[in-house]
């Protein structure tokens, strides 16, 4: 590297446009130093302070304009780039964020862990996630996804008291390290083909997006490159939870923590997209490879998360597998983008209306969940509307959303990528795509069914039975807030879509 | 003629206003309850009658009283456009005035957690008048989806014998049913190339130039199985009987008296004029299948022991004559089924009503066990001999549903002659059933089980609360039979601008 490189590094650094990342980052460290600082008593007060943190962030990145705080294009050496799209995947984040910090506050209250941490290392995730959907390098995006995964491995184990945490952070450090694995194989083959110099297109910096494109594109069947391809791929769809990396799910949903399950449910997903949709851009050279990959595995995502989860008792495994089958429509939206502009923006529509009905379907769960969470069943749902009918309210819009009932935001969401499917003439997955709609609403439907409607049980009429606690009673107004931000916006969203209609149109 | 517009948007609008406003209510009592919610099914039904009066086909065009708002779905061509024409408007009416004797009906009900039901049925009557109001093809399926979810909801939470797995059958059928019919939507909206969902304007690009052969063929086909499964069509009927067996009786009169009338709507509205080859490819599939809805289930209707289970039938073994109707395209055929929707929906609601009452005098449904009701409740057998002619479609002036028969069989026979055959056959059997049924629950010895029930409970004639709804929807149904011309006059002027109806006609 010559001297020059890091001069273009240093020309090209706009520290202003990443603010919102390393404010995170201050705030992550400030409670840390929080936590020695104030005296016991105060310890409560630190969760709330870091969503208070957090929206503050998320105001001033909204107020501040549609596109990299008006910064676009390249920056720090071609290591970042700034788009609207990037753009909404930072609030997406950020958004998702501070909807699990509120379910840590509820989950963690329960236990005698340390608290802090638990906050510090999420926000440590989410400002690694953020920058993860705008790189524009191979090694930036390889660095941020460690990170937030370093995180990940920690934040599935840390109710360390409990086996089936340490059970699932063991899987799942087993298996993302398999993936990263796999990843930076398929990097350092792509890095190998790209920076022969013999061949057109060759450059000093082939990690670069834009270079490795051109690359691409002037050498479409180099087999180095296709195997790259293939492996970066690989890589992602283990993230995403794409079928045939989708096995690690159910378990590691199961024994995480249920904020932690959220995180990786909506963020981890969302991360994968991201990430996906920037490099179907550089592997466009390779379509004719690249999309009939993607197609065969939307489809089998689809079939293995719905047919998967039919016979799951076991909530969070459910909602796990159900995520499964909603990574397959997104993929369909991926592959429809190729000929229709706009299904990047369903893409995108999509996962805000899964990140809203998620978190009130996650919300209720928190509630719901007692000392040990991960033995959550349908059973435990019982006469959840009579017990508490605000939290059955939110689980009832929460699941008909993730269902995709009209009207909700869920529908509009799985309406816009079908058309953009149905444009793009995707009729096989289009078909395959209606089967996993209608037999997802079984699954749902069994949700539904435990929480509201009444199951006859068996019950000695001597016999008292003993009381059980209600669900939720110590819901606070902060709690009632965040429930109803999810709902209400998953509502709303569903029927009045016009303050995001200019956006959608692309 | 669009001075009254707001009359329509308000039409949508009460319902849900009151829905909510019922379960705010709910703390102050059973009356506040039942003021809000009748209100909230009174006003659409004034309002539609007052709409009913001032239509005039001579100077309303396409649609009348029409209205248009951007929700913020432009992307892909989708506004909330409203309006009436002479196929909308008698259903439109018929909905608001079942709508508003089930609502009678409901809030005078002893069913459990009364707001609950009374927000579900308020919901369900709103998405119902958007049915019928819809010009835009993708809030014409919103809002059908918008009525259908409380169905569910009301059958597993208020049902009778077997509601849970009447509930899932209904909406694992019925989710099918739609997806396929939202498929076909979106098929003729990307097909098109008007890029637009709304009915007028694919109209005209379509007049201009109409799609290819092979597209009508599927998108017909993916219509004609949607819309057939809402409808019951056979053989995709069986979720009909046993879900208006379990449903509770207001649900059951919404859906099986207004809600299921969506798909042949459809068909006649949307997929013929915009489909002509698709319905010609598919002509005799129809036929087949519609008389397996008459002969078949017209068999099955006879061997029925349950009187609810009888209605439920027959109401399906009726849905046969509407596709032949459809089938012969042509003004009057056509003319005819809609009639018939009109009719048919205000006697079916008016039975499944009456056959409710008759189980609180007699605690069962079997017809084997009752007998002899006549006499302890003559009013009560009046409304339901009256109910029951008019379901057979008895001649006599005052019963609509001869008219509507009577010009379907004659397109019937102007198409295809030999049906005739078959249609007359159907109407002995519903002849049998119908009058057996009547001689069962209300002459003849009054049964041994019923002598033994009259000791527990005592047997009353109709209520005055029970008189009104059924007199509501009496009233309607001789108004209608007396003077046809109210409701075809308008329908025919549509129905005439429609050149697929009208250039069949002979």
């Amino acid at each position: 590297m010559s001297t020059e490189y890091f001069q273009k590094i240093a020309e090209t650094n706009v520290w202003g446009a990443i603010a919102p990342e390393l404010a995170l980052g201050i705030l992550a460290l400030a409670l840390l130093a929080m936590e020695v600082i104030l005296p016991k008593v105060a310890h409560g007060l630190i969760p709330r302070l870091a969503i208070l943190g957090q929206l503050i962030i998320l105001g001033v990145m909204l107020t501040a304009g549609s596109s990299g705080l008006g910064y676009t294009g390249e920056a720090f050496g071609g290591m970042l780039s700034f788009s609207e799209t990037g753009q909404l995947f930072r609030a997406f984040f950020l958004g998702t964020s501070i909807f699990v910090s509120y379910l840590g506050m509820v989950s963690l209250e329960k236990k005698t862990l340390p608290q802090v941490e638990y906050f510090h290392i999420l926000l440590v995730i989410t400002g690694a996630l953020m920058l993860l959907a705008q790189a524009n390098h191979f090694v930036m995006l390889f660095v941020a996804l460690e990170t937030a995964t370093v995180g990940f491995y920690i934040l599935v184990s840390y109710f360390r008291d409990k086996a089936v945490s340490l059970e699932a952070g063991l899987k799942y450090l087993i298996m993302g390290a398999l993936s990263s694995s796999i990843l930076l194989f398929g990097i350092v083959l792509l890095y190998g083909a790209g920076s022969n110099m013999a061949l057109a297109g060759g450059s000093a910096d082939p990690l670069n997006f834009g270079n490795l494109q051109n690359f691409l594109a002037a050498n479409p069947s180099d087999m180095l490159g296709l195997l790259g391809m293939l492996l970066v791929i690989s890589g992602i769809a283990f993230k995403i939870g794409v079928f045939p990396f989708q096995i690690w799910i159910p378990d590691v949903y199961q024994g995480a923590p249920i904020p932690t399950t959220a995180l990786l449910a909506i963020a981890s997903k969302g991360a994968g997209f991201a990430m996906l949709l920037n490099l179907t851009t550089v592997f466009s050279p390779l379509s004719e490879w690249l999309y009939p990959l993607l197609s065969v595995l939307a489809a089998l995502t689809i079939l293995f998360g719905n047919f998967a989860a039919l016979t799951q008792r076991n909530v969070k495994r459910l909602i796990g597998l159900s995520g499964v089958s909603h990574a397959g429509f997104l993929l369909i939206g991926v592959i429809a983008a190729e000929k229709v502009d706009w299904a990047t923006n369903a893409i995108l529509f999509y996962l805000f209306a899964y990140l809203l009905a998620s978190a009130a379907v996650f919300s209720v769960l928190a509630h719901l969940g007692k000392e040990d969470d991960s033995e959550l069943t349908l059973d435990d749902l019982g006469d959840l509307a009579k017990r508490n009918g605000f939290l059955g309210l939110a689980l009832a819009v929460g699941i008909g959303s993730l269902a995709g009932i009209p009207p909700l935001a869920g529908f509009i969401g799985k309406l816009l990528i079908f058309v953009a499917a149905f444009k793009a003439e995707l009729y096989g997955l289009l078909g395959v795509a209606v089967i996993g709609v209608v037999v997802s609403i079984y699954y749902y439907f069994g949700i539904i069914k435990a929480a509201f409607f009444e199951v006859w049980r068996y019950q000695d009429e001597d016999e008292e039975t003993p009381e059980e606690p209600v669900p939720g009673e110590s819901l606070q107004l902060l709690g009632k807030l965040a429930i109803l931000v999810a709902v209400v916006g998953t509502i709303v969203l569903g029927f009045y879509q016009s303050p995001l209609g200019s956006w959608l149109a692309g | 003629m669009n001075d009254f517009a707001s009359l329509v948007q308000l039409s949508i609008a009460v319902p849900i206003i009151a829905a909510f406003l019922t379960l705010y209510v709910g703390k102050w009592g059973r009356p506040a309850v039942q003021i809000v919610s009748v209100t909230g099914f009174a006003l659409p039904a004034i309002f539609a009658l007052f709409l009913w009066g001032f239509y005039d086909p001579a100077i309303a065009g396409d649609y009348a009283f029409v209205s248009k708002m951007d929700t913020g779905l432009s992307i892909i061509g989708v506004s909330l456009h409203l309006g009436l024409n002479g196929i909308g408007l008698p259903l439109f009416v018929m909905a608001s005035v079942v709508g508003l004797a089930a609502g009678l009906f409901a809030a005078q009900s002893k069913a459990e957690n009364l707001p609950r039901y009374l927000f579900c049925l308020l919901i369900m009557q709103g998405g119902l008048m958007g049915v019928f109001a819809s010009i835009d093809l993708f809030f014409f399926y919103f809002f059908h989806e918008l009525a259908l979810i409380p169905t569910f909801i009301m059958v597993g939470i208020w049902g009778g014998r077997d509601r849970n797995y009447a509930a899932m059958k209904m909406t694992i059928y019925l989710t099918l049913g739609a997806m396929l019919s939202l498929v076909g939507l979106i098929a003729i909206y990307v097909k098109s190339g008007a890029d637009s969902f709304d009915l007028i304007t694919l109209k005209a690009h379509l007049a201009e130039a109409p799609l290819a052969e092979s597209v009508q063929d599927y998108a017909f086909g993916l219509l004609l199985f949607g819309f057939g499964i809402l409808v019951s069509l056979w053989p995709l009927h069986t979720w009909a009987p046993l879900g208006y067996g379990a449903a509770p009786s207001s649900a059951a009169m919404l859906h099986a008296g207004v809600l299921k009338k969506f798909g042949l709507y459809g068909l006649i509205q949307v997929a013929v004029p915009l489909l002509p080859d698709g319905l010609k490819q598919w002509e005799s599939w129809i036929v087949w299948l519609a008389l397996g809805n008459i002969l078949i289930i017209g068999l099955i209707t006879m061997a029925q022991r349950d009187l609810k289970q009888m209605i439920g039938y027959s109401s399906v073994m009726h849905m046969g004559y509407a596709f032949l109707g459809i089938a012969a395209m042509s003004v009057l055929g056509v003319g005819g089924v809609v009639f018939m929707m009109v009719a048919h929906g205000l006697t079916v609601a008016l039975l499944f009503m009456l056959s409710t009452m008759i189980h609180h005098r007699t605690q069962t449904f079997e017809m084997d066990e009752m007998g002899g009701l006549s006499k302890k409740a003559p009013v009560l057998s009046a409304f339901f001999v009256c109910a029951m002619m008019a379901s057979i479609a008895l001649p006599g002036p005052g019963l609509a549903n001869f008219w509507a028969e009577l010009s379907i069989f004659i397109a019937i026979y102007q198409f295809k002659s030999w049906l005739i055959y078959a249609a007359v056959a159907g109407i002995v059997i519903s002849a049998i059933y119908g009058l057996r049924a009547i001689a069962n629950v209300f002459f003849g010895e009054e049964s041994e089980e019923f002598v033994e029930s009259q000791k527990e409970f005592a047997v009353s004639d109709m209520t005055w609360a029970e008189r009104v709804p059924a007199l509501i929807l009496i009233i309607v149904m001789f108004f209608i039979g007396f003077f046809p011309k109210t409701v075809t006059e308008s329908l025919n002027d549509s129905l005439a601008k429609e050149a697929v109806y009208a250039q069949t006609e002979q």
